[in-house]
């Protein structure tokens, strides 16, 4: 089988991926690109664990073809933080404990703070609106919400 | 494994007569992809061409995401649209997509069935528009020719005055449908579409009969329109609901859309 | 000696009592946290399952060449590969590693194969060519009663059978079965050690569990093979069984190299087991004043194919069979029974779930049939300290506040929260066609291992140039329990630098499962017990009178630098044993648990009639925690367990046919969204006097008990139907 080589800009550097099979982005990032912050939890797009930004989009990389991001940019969680610094969103989860497993987390990061840099002050239905494709199976979105509302009110 | 990046619709035509199998927001064929149910050789992406984006007036290109519908579609349609998956689902996939992929259970679909909606189909050799009855024609089944892409849909020159789109789900997001339907009246006259209730979208003609020649439906008028779309469609029993209820539910949710119509 | 503190709390930063942030927190946020998921190894090969397609079939023949004949494929094994025992199981090994002559459950394993990439292994398991016979599966668990084809049977004898009340209400109530879900699907990697040792770094909620499985089948010596805690995305007790465990040890012993294993969405499904549903007969009798004289119950498991914990599940379904409730006279026989349906064992609440379904339906008919406040009724039959269980007789001698639990149901105001309508953006319903509802629930937990189970933990506190080190195997899941463990170390020490670390089986010995919400109890017993012993030990040593962060001090005065703390190498390891309970009389009587904890649901929701469709608006708590170790934690689990409650009464459930699973994926298996979950607002009471660190009780597994009784009892409320059934589908609502 030929292999396709595609260029991108991933996390604001140039970045390339070696494609043999139809496989996602969300694939090529874990498996190849050594990013494995993007989670596969459904690999159907019904569960956000996997989300990124595609060209300044919120989508799901487990159903974005590895093949169709030549030219693309691509941000994924571990692009989200300044440095060593959290970014708002991660620190207001931090601190709400809006953690528990994790293994939602990075999605929810990636989907809030998309939100935040739209609306830095989104109403709680907002927040719940942009948050809706995200799965969280141990909080109860409970702390995930009062982290949100608590940014919301002082950004 | 061969994705083509075209930017024109041209280029993208000439790779699907070629055999290359379309790719739009990649959230149907991804997820036959990464269930092992789909393994494409070669790929043309739609995603780089402004002209199926084109979103003007009547006519919506194949490639306008489910987020611009919802923004800026009319009433109904943006309705619908605001129920498709998630914001990422909706950021990703496409009308034109939806179409293709054919699920009896599409949240676009009764619109479309409920204004007669066009679909413009296009190849190498040329363009035609078809009824969006013609399109359909069974469960993920659709009349397009193997070399065929969509182009747009489009909807007729005057939508109806008053249009309403309702989905039951067990879930207050993300959810397929268990039936999704639109009601729209103009003056009297009243179409009923329905989705999830039948192997494609469909109308329940004779609920609109009764009801379009009802210039002031009463309480029992609508009743009656309630008993024909719940008598009129054909829906089964799986995973997701029974026969009965979703008999039940399309005649509730019609009368309720019609009520919206009313007031 | 010097006196010892048997409840020392030091005035500690992040001790006992505050809500420090997760140590695993910003690892987590960043995307850099490690979980099975995300490991690699050089020279790694990645493993596949090749499983049936029927749920009960004979085989008859397998060929493995057209998957050894893939490109890259490096080891395709049978169960004739199987070394060692050729049957697992956390109770019973009654399991194959791999079926050689029948399958008996959808997707039961029958190869591995370990290839070069993921891909390539999945393809060739697709490849293994299997001839079947396929057989009529058995998935009518009365059926399996009625033929005796059972993993346990109980009986439960309690009082006379002859006692009758003025009031009798009957019931037959449903559960379906819930799937636990974790984000993170069964994941690991083995890495052979060259000496004919492997190390196994795989989700779980036990290492040592799996380790003497993965010893048992591999035919080994127990010192040859280390299971690593390692990072899990959840649990929910899907994680107590052995899946991938063996296969990957197995791969990577045969082929020589690493191999990793990961289950896409789907073969999780198939890869851990379920919630049973169960099918339960209820008849209580009560006196006109609504105190209960007599229960009755037949209660019916669907363990599916392979014993797991069914007879565990099922004892403790009958055992929790009236709830928080003093009656004299109770009568069960239950049954777990096989069929060839999917395997169930663990999941959250552990059979005390499914039968509070039934009995807080019944509480509230028999408050119906008298006219007496729900609450009232659940008030004038609340099981005290000091009372007899009304299944065991087994006198309860640790704090039970069920009338505290009652009261401040009773006294929490009920917000008027808006809502999302029912039906969300489906815009299917207007105010005018919704009905509120309110309900009330309350349920009762065992705490710990039961039944004469040798349930104890190990930890190990050290103390180095980083401060306190806890060293566990209690695997953490996302419950918090790194957190917690550390704030232990620190109040018994008085030193605010403590973190936890993970170390393998090798270094430590069991800290037990992950589970019935024990580990703050048992493994936190066990780092008190151990950073009490240190800190005297120091002391007595040093001549000192207290311990901080600068070191030993007398008077104030630091007379030991930390430094030369560490450098001494303090370590002291204890393993702590919870108070013994003991296995049942025939009768199911005597002294079979640790401990209780008791919890009660208020639940407010919104049901559209005519459409069946509702919104839970809010589930209000008040939870027995005994003392609140972390608060913010404590948060966190009864948000997360209301919301799986609430899962299970709205929406969850594995739909099977023909003992095919239908729902696989989570487009159908549905999880609440944001959208879904109601407002919560939390009471802890607490009350001294249980054996937890500093008198806690476990918290994990209280909030999901009694939350899917309470939403089902405000539906019925806005319904006046008998809602009979978890999950309430909208049919049972509108036709």
């Amino acid at each position: 089988m030929s292999a396709l080589i595609i260029n991108f800009t991933l996390n604001g550097e140039p970045a390339n991926a070696r494609v043999l099979a139809p496989l996602s982005l969300l694939d090529v990032l874990r498996d190849q690109l050594e990013l494995p912050g993007s989670k596969n939890a459904c690999e159907q797009g019904e569960c956000g664990s996997c989300s990124v930004m595609l060209d300044d989009e919120l989508v799901c990389s487990c159903l974005v073809m590895a093949g169709d991001i030549e030219g693309s940019r691509v941000t994924t969680v571990e692009g989200m933080a300044n440095g060593r610094v959290l970014n708002a969103v991660q620190q207001a989860m931090h601190e709400a404990g809006a953690v528990q497993c994790g293994f939602c987390t990075p999605g929810i990061v990636v989907a809030a703070t998309d939100l935040f840099e739209a609306n830095p002050k989104p109403t709680t239905d907002e927040i719940k609106e942009a948050l809706a494709g995200n799965i969280c199976r141990c909080t109860g979105y409970g702390a995930i919400i009062r982290a949100f509302e608590d940014l919301a009110g002082t950004t | 494994m061969n994705v083509h990046h075209p930017t024109t619709f041209d280029e993208a035509l000439a790779a699907k007569a070629a055999g290359a199998v379309p790719l739009a927001g990649g959230t149907d064929l991804m997820v036959e992809v990464n269930f092992g149910h789909a393994r494409p050789t070669e790929v043309v992406s739609l995603r780089r061409i402004d002209e199926v984006k084109e979103f003007e007036g009547r006519r919506i290109g194949s490639g306008v995401s489910w987020r611009r519908i919802e923004n800026h579609g009319p009433r109904a349609l943006a309705q619908a649209a605001r129920t498709v998956g998630s914001p990422q689902i909706r950021n990703a996939g496409t009308i034109g997509g939806n179409l293709a992929t054919a699920s009896p259970a599409g949240d676009g679909h009764p619109f479309l069935a409920a204004v007669d909606a066009q679909i413009e189909l296009a190849s190498v050799d040329g363009r035609r528009t078809i009824p969006w009855d013609e399109f359909f024609v069974g469960v993920k089944k659709t009349s397009m020719a193997d070399d065929e892409l969509i182009s747009a849909v489009v909807l007729p020159d005057s939508l109806p005055e008053r249009h309403e789109f309702g989905k039951i789900g067990v879930r207050n997001a993300m959810v397929i449908s268990t039936v999704c339907a639109v009601v729209t009246r103009d003056d009297q006259r009243t179409t009923v579409a329905l989705g999830s209730v039948a192997p494609t979208p469909m109308r329940a003609r004779r609920a609109e009969e009764m009801i379009s020649a009802v210039s002031n439906p009463s309480d029992k008028d609508l009743a009656e329109f309630q008993r024909l779309v719940s008598d009129e469609v054909r829906p089964i029993t799986d995973h997701r609901s029974t026969e009965e209820y979703r008999r039940h539910a399309a005649g509730v949710l019609s009368r309720r859309l019609l009520e919206r119509c009313l007031r | 000696m010097t006196t010892r503190s048997a409840k020392r709390v030091s005035p500690v930063r992040d001790g006992v009592g505050s809500s420090p942030l997760r140590p695993d927190g910003v690892p987590k946020l960043r995307g850099e946290f490690e979980y099975a998921q995300d490991l690699t190894a050089e020279n790694m090969l990645w493993g596949a399952t090749s499983r049936s397609p029927h749920p009960h079939a004979r085989i008859l023949s397998v060929d493995i060449g057209p998957a050894l004949a893939i490109g890259g494929v490096h080891a395709v094994l049978l169960a004739d590969d199987v070394p060692g025992r050729a049957l697992f199981g956390l109770e019973h090994p009654d399991q194959p590693v791999l079926a050689s002559t029948k399958v008996n459950y959808w997707g039961e394993p029958i190869a591995i194969v370990a290839a070069e990439d993921e891909d390539t292994a999945r393809r060739a398991a697709d490849a293994v060519v299997v001839e079947y016979e396929v057989l009529e599966p058995d998935i009518d668990p009365e059926e399996a009663d009625a033929q005796d084809d059972v993993f346990r049977r109980m009986k439960i004898r309690r009082g006379d059978p002859d006692a009758a009340g003025s009031v009798v209400v009957e019931g037959v109530y449903e559960v379906g079965m819930q799937d636990q879900a974790p984000l993170g699907t069964e994941a690991g990697l083995a890495v052979p050690d060259g000496h004919g040792g492997v190390d196994l770094h795989a989700t779980s909620q036990f290492v040592h569990v799996d380790q003497e499985q993965v010893v048992a089948s591999l035919g080994l010596r127990s010192d040859q093979v280390r299971a690593h805690p390692t990072g899990v995305g959840g649990a929910f007790g899907a994680r107590e069984d052995v899946n991938l465990h063996i296969h990957l040890c197995l791969l990577a012993l045969h082929t020589g190299q690493p191999v990793k294993m990961v289950y896409d969405r789907s073969e999780s499904f198939t890869g851990h087991v379920h919630r049973h549903p169960a099918r339960m007969w209820y008849r209580h009798e009560a006196d006109d004043r609504g105190r209960l004289v007599k229960v009755e119950a037949r209660v019916l498991l669907d363990g599916g194919a392979y014993a797991s914990t069914t007879a565990a599940v099922l004892a403790n379904a009958c055992y929790f069979v009236v709830g928080p409730y003093n009656c004299d006279n109770v009568f069960v026989d239950g049954a777990g029974v096989r069929t060839n349906n999917p395997p169930c064992g663990a999941m959250r609440g552990f059979g005390a779930v499914q039968v509070c379904i039934a009995y807080e339906a019944q509480m509230d008919k028999l408050a119906e049939a008298l006219d007496i406040d729900p609450l009232e009724i659940r008030r004038r039959n609340a099981l005290h300290r000091g009372d007899p269980m009304p299944t065991t007789g087994q006198i309860i001698d640790t704090p039970l506040p069920v009338i505290d639990v009652i009261d401040s149901l009773a006294a929490m105001p009920i917000p008027d929260s808006a809502a999302t309508l029912p039906g969300g953006s489906g815009l299917t319903t207007e105010k005018e066609h919704v009905r509120r509802g309110v309900g009330y629930a309350l349920g009762l937990k065992n705490l710990g291992f039961s039944e004469g189970f040798d349930d104890y933990a190990q930890a190990r506190v050290r103390i180095t140039d980083d401060g306190a080190v806890v060293e566990t195997a209690a695997i953490e899941v996302g419950q918090g329990l790194v957190t917690v463990m550390a704030q232990i170390a620190r109040s018994a020490l008085g030193i605010s630098a403590a973190e936890v670390r993970h170390v393998d089986t090798s270094k430590i010995d069991s800290a037990g499962s992950t589970s019935a919400s024990r580990q703050t109890q048992v493994s936190g017993g066990a780092v008190l017990e151990a950073s009490q012993n240190l800190r005297d030990r120091i002391l007595v040593h040093h001549g000192g009178d207290d311990l901080s962060d600068d070191g030993v001090l007398s008077e104030g005065e630091v007379i030991v630098p930390m430094a030369v703390l560490a450098a001494e190498g303090w370590s002291e390891t204890v393993t702590f044993r919870h108070p013994p309970t003991f296995a049942p009389d025939p009768d199911g009587q005597g002294t079979l648990h640790a401990d209780f904890a008791v919890a009660g649901h208020r639940a407010v929701v919104d049901v559209d009639t005519e459409l069946g469709l509702l919104t839970v608006v809010r589930v209000d708590t008040a939870q027995d925690v005994g003392k609140a170790l972390n608060p913010e934690s404590i948060r966190g689990q009864i948000e997360g367990g209301i919301l799986q409650g609430v899962g299970l009464a709205v929406m969850e459930e594995i739909i099977t046919e023909d003992g095919v699973i239908r729902n696989p994926n989570f487009t159908d298996y549905l999880l609440p969204t944001i959208l879904d979950a109601p407002d919560v607002e939390a009471l802890l009471i607490e009350e001294d006097g249980s054996w937890g660190p500093f008198g806690a009780k476990g918290v994990g597994e209280p909030p999901t008990i009694s939350s899917t009784s309470a939403v089902l009892a405000a539906v019925r409320q806005a319904t006046g139907r008998e809602i009979p059934r978890a999950p309430v589908r909208p049919e049972d609502i509108a036709l």
